[in-house]
């Protein structure tokens, strides 16, 4: 059994009391989703064509990380160009003046530059700004999720009108090594602000500590990991403590929330942590999309979040709890609105048609795609 | 004034223009051969042709399209000029640039210098050196003739360019593979009979159907090569030719024509406009038109081109080039030869030096000097010289008196 | 390409911003500044106008011997397509099963993509290529 993190008997949380107990602060506004879109590249690869590659038993690998198959991004795809995809989605659905955006925050690990923004390509691809305040996230699997706390603050605060908070990924993983069955691709965005919302972001907490369970120094291609010690003293610990401690802050239980999503490095791992936590496999079915497209990083928790509010009633409950190594866990407790029937019925592509059409690669051409290949020049 | 540009053209006031020289290198890769050498030859040749001294030339026009892309030199004109031993002469020397039209930008700015009197005997020269730049380089080099900005930058090749034109070809007009073919076929057949030509074999359609794809769904063997290679040629007053040759070939007409940089901006996909304003204002100097033409140079830079200009030179309907072509009509002993050099196709493009090879190809069949592949009593000749996708166009008539 | 270059262009190639002329209401993309119809009653009276990204090809070959640079996409397709608005450019389309798929007719939509770049360490010049309208692929299993 691992200890909890140290913290001083009675210490005041950090991040405060959600609304619900002390009402709304007359000096804070409302935050919430006021739109949401997200891309995911249409090619996959299958698990039993990386396996057949490498000597690996295919079935028996997919099995045991339960992801059948990953995307992969096209050879004119990368994070600016998904964030970019996702955003149009968010904006064009509801009509959104790019110009009321007053923040943007992409989270990813593999954003196109190590030193030059995503967030201004994204807002020069929107027009967007130039008056507006924008900075890339770097947080592992976490980045979306961090990204989406700032925003809350600045909104909440009256700081922006509205942000934009982008998380996606193309991430790699290492020819051979286990990471390459579910290293992936994808992007969610949303809008946050404090009118016309769909969904209330009623509260957020994170769990953070020193774990070097996942990383990848300066320079290199491929990120390097501590095998399983990913496992329970990093995914496990980090999101069930989070998870917790957002319920003893709601005063809730699993029983009061519809959905849940969670992260998902791979198939197998939201729902051991589910169970751990007494969620059922209904309600984090919907969210739970790394069996079809594997583990989209950043994007992974944010893009289940936007398959549940492709379906989500008003007055649902959503419990969403992602995780990043290095380590933290960031877990949000949402509200769907009245408003979610209106904004339904400006018709858009849901997650489940986006990833209905679909183009399978051999491994050589993914190899090719990725930039595996070394070439002679 | 007239305003009608064929009108304009047909009153120059100026004095006829004849050429009395001309010169020019074998085609192809040349690799022993610097842009240095490969002028000098062919200027060295126009020269000796027209019986002329150094001390005779009033100016120098060299037509070259890329010079600071092949061999990293700009300032061309004079280098020529120096490397011909004419420096200290201390002539007006002028480089024009057109795309592969170059060569033939520069022959009209000698025929206007000496219509105007400005100038006696001038020099033309047209010269360009492929292949001391990589393939890469050289596809750069090729794009650049496109628009840069909204066709180049997207990954828009040339012969992607003109495969669409192809392909619109035989959508619009009816025009088949066999007939495009057909094209490469027929000017392998008369490159064999030059001497100057890059390739000597012959080719079937089979083997031009066969070859590996370019761009859809023009194969290799529809695409002219890039060569290195030099053709020049000496102009002078028509009154005073006689005096320099047996042979003076007059320049009846020359019209230049030009359009949009990019073909998507085009009103048509399978005509150039800029080269039937070229061949209107040509033709309006002549004083004839395509009826009376013996034998024509075509720019052939991928067969749907040769097709496209036989159309736009008036010498057949829309849609009946590809026909004519595939029955004989434009080979040598048809009824209008196309491109007895070979073309580009197989004489070689050596893209500045095109337009005056062109040129040199139809002073030796009207000055019936071209062995093999003579033309009989070709007595009026056109040239069609076009740079870029279409952008721009010369048309350049001449005759024997 | 220099940085300035592309970087002037942005609002082009990002948006598909082109121009319109106030004084016949046509409207122009890639954008001009002088109304070839209008001439010189357009000067001064052109304005950004952002196309809606929706148009048809209307020629479309598929290249095989690529420009530098884009070597990782062969086979690809490159099509002329005219936008809704009536104005045409030059693009590839991706995101094509077969890019023989893509012929005439063809109903597509703008993507933003990465267009090129200048080397591995040089700046990614990203821009606007088209996609089927109605997305493509088979639906996994």
């Amino acid at each position: 059994m691992i200890a909890p993190p140290d913290r001083e008997n009675g210490a005041p949380s950090p991040f405060g009391a959600p609304p619900r107990h002390e009402g709304h602060p007359p000096h804070l506004r409302p935050v919430g989703i006021v739109s949401y879109g997200f891309y995911v590249p249409r090619y996959r690869i299958r698990t039993e064509t990386i396996a057949q590659v490498w000597g690996h038993d295919g079935p028996q690998t997919a099995a045991n990380l339960n992801v059948r198959q990953k995307s992969v991004p096209g050879p004119d795809e990368d994070v600016a160009t998904i964030s970019v995809e996702a955003t149009r989605q968010a904006i064009d659905r509801v009509g959104f003046d790019p110009r009321r955006v007053g923040a943007i925050y992409v989270g990813s690990e593999s954003h196109p530059y190590a030193v030059k923004p995503t967030g201004t390509i994204l807002a020069a691809a929107i027009g967007a700004g130039p008056e507006l305040t924008a900075a890339d996230f770097e947080f592992a699997c976490k980045a979306g999720t961090a990204a989406m706390q700032t925003a809350m603050g600045l909104v909440r605060s009256s700081m922006v009108d509205t942000a934009l908070v982008v998380a996606a990924d193309t991430s790699q993983g290492a020819p051979r090594n286990a990471l390459e069955y579910s290293a992936s691709a994808g992007g969610a965005a949303f809008l946050i602000g404090s009118e016309d919302i769909i969904a209330s972001l009623n509260h957020t907490v994170s769990f953070t500590t020193d774990t070097p369970d996942f990383w990848r120094r300066e320079g290199q291609k491929y990120p390097s990991h501590g095998e399983r010690f990913t496992g329970r003293p990093a995914f496990f610990r980090h999101v069930k403590a989070c998870a917790e401690r957002m319920m003893a802050a709601m005063e809730s239980t699993p029983d009061d929330y519809q959905h849940a999503v969670f992260h998902q490095p791979n198939g197998k791992f939201p729902v051991n942590i589910a169970k751990q936590l007494g969620f059922t496999m209904d309600q984090i079915q919907t969210g739970l999309l790394a069996p079809k497209i594997g583990n989209t990083y950043s994007a992974a928790a944010p893009l289940g979040l936007a398959a549940v509010l492709d379906i989500a009633a008003p007055g649902d409950r959503v419990f969403v709890t992602g995780y990043g190594s290095g380590a933290g866990s960031d877990a949000f407790d949402i509200t769907v609105t009245d408003a979610i029937v209106d904004y339904r019925k400006k018709k858009s592509r849901t997650v489940e048609e986006h990833l209905a059409k679909t183009v399978d690669l051999d491994y050589s051409t993914y190899a090719k795609y990725r930039g595996k290949i070394i070439l002679g020049d | 004034m007239a305003t009608n540009p064929a009108e304009k053209a047909r009153h120059h006031a100026g004095r006829e223009v004849a050429v009395i020289g001309i010169g020019q290198t074998a085609f192809g890769e040349r690799w022993e051969a610097s842009f240095r050498d490969l002028v000098t030859e062919a200027g060295l040749k126009a020269i000796q042709d027209a019986n002329i001294q150094g001390e005779d030339i009033d100016a120098v026009y060299v037509g070259s399209m890329s010079t600071a892309l092949t061999i990293g030199q700009e300032h061309v004109a004079p280098l020529v000029i120096d490397h011909a031993g004419l420096a200290d002469f201390h002539m007006p020397a002028t480089r024009v640039e057109g795309s592969g039209a170059s060569g033939s930008i520069a022959f009209r700015q000698g025929v206007l210098a000496v219509r105007s009197g400005d100038a006696d005997i001038v020099v033309v020269g047209g010269v360009e050196k492929m292949t001391d730049s990589s393939d890469a380089e050289t596809a750069r080099i090729v794009g650049s003739s496109m628009d840069q900005e909204w066709e180049s930058f997207v990954g828009a090749t040339d012969t992607a360019i003109h495969a669409m034109m192809a392909r619109a070809h035989m959508d619009e007009l009816g025009t088949t593979l066999d007939m495009l073919a057909q094209v490469a076929v027929k000017n392998h057949d008369h490159g064999l009979k030059n001497p100057y030509a890059q390739f000597k074999r012959p080719i079937t359609r089979e083997q031009v159907h066969a070859a590996p794809m370019v761009a859809d769904p023009l194969t290799r063997l529809h695409c002219a090569p890039l060569s290195d290679g030099a053709s020049t040629v000496v102009l002078c007053p028509l009154e005073a030719a006689e005096s320099f040759t047996k042979k003076p070939v007059k320049v009846a007409g020359t019209g230049q024509g030009s359009d949009t940089l990019a073909l998507h901006a085009r009103h048509s996909l399978t005509t150039m406009a800029a080269a039937r304003a070229a061949a209107e204002r040509a033709y309006a100097q002549a004083g004839w038109g395509p009826d009376s033409v013996d034998v024509a140079e075509l720019h052939d830079a991928y067969t749907v081109n040769e097709l496209i200009a036989l159309e736009d030179l008036g010498f057949f309907p829309r849609g009946g080039a590809g026909p004519a072509t595939l029955e004989g009509e434009t080979a040598l002993g048809g009824r209008i030869p196309i491109n007895p050099s070979g073309g580009l196709k197989a004489r070689g493009h050596a893209v500045g030096a095109t337009g005056l090879a062109q040129i040199a190809e139809i002073v030796s069949q009207l000055r019936n000097e071209a062995e093999g592949r003579q033309v009989k009593d070709a007595r009026r000749g056109v040239c069609h010289n076009t740079g870029g996708t279409g952008a721009t166009a010369v048309v350049t008539a001449l005759e024997v008196l | 390409m220099g940085v300035p270059r592309f970087w002037r262009e942005q609002p082009h190639r990002y948006r598909l911003e082109g121009t319109r002329c106030t004084n016949c209401d046509r409207v122009y993309f890639p954008p001009r500044w002088v109304c070839p119809v209008c001439r010189r009653e357009s000067v001064g009276k052109m304005e950004r106008h952002k196309m809606d990204g929706t148009g048809t090809v209307v020629a479309s070959t598929v290249v095989h011997d690529p420009a530098p640079g884009f070597e990782d996409q062969v086979p690809y397709a490159v099509a002329i397509i005219e936008l809704d608005e009536g104005c045409r450019l030059t693009t590839q389309v991706s995101d094509v099963a077969d890019p023989h798929d893509v012929v005439p007719g063809m109903r597509v939509k703008s993507a933003f993509r990465r267009i090129q770049s200048d080397g591995a360490s040089g700046v990614i010049y990203y821009g606007t290529k088209f996609v089927p309208l109605v997305e493509q692929g088979s639906t996994p299993s």
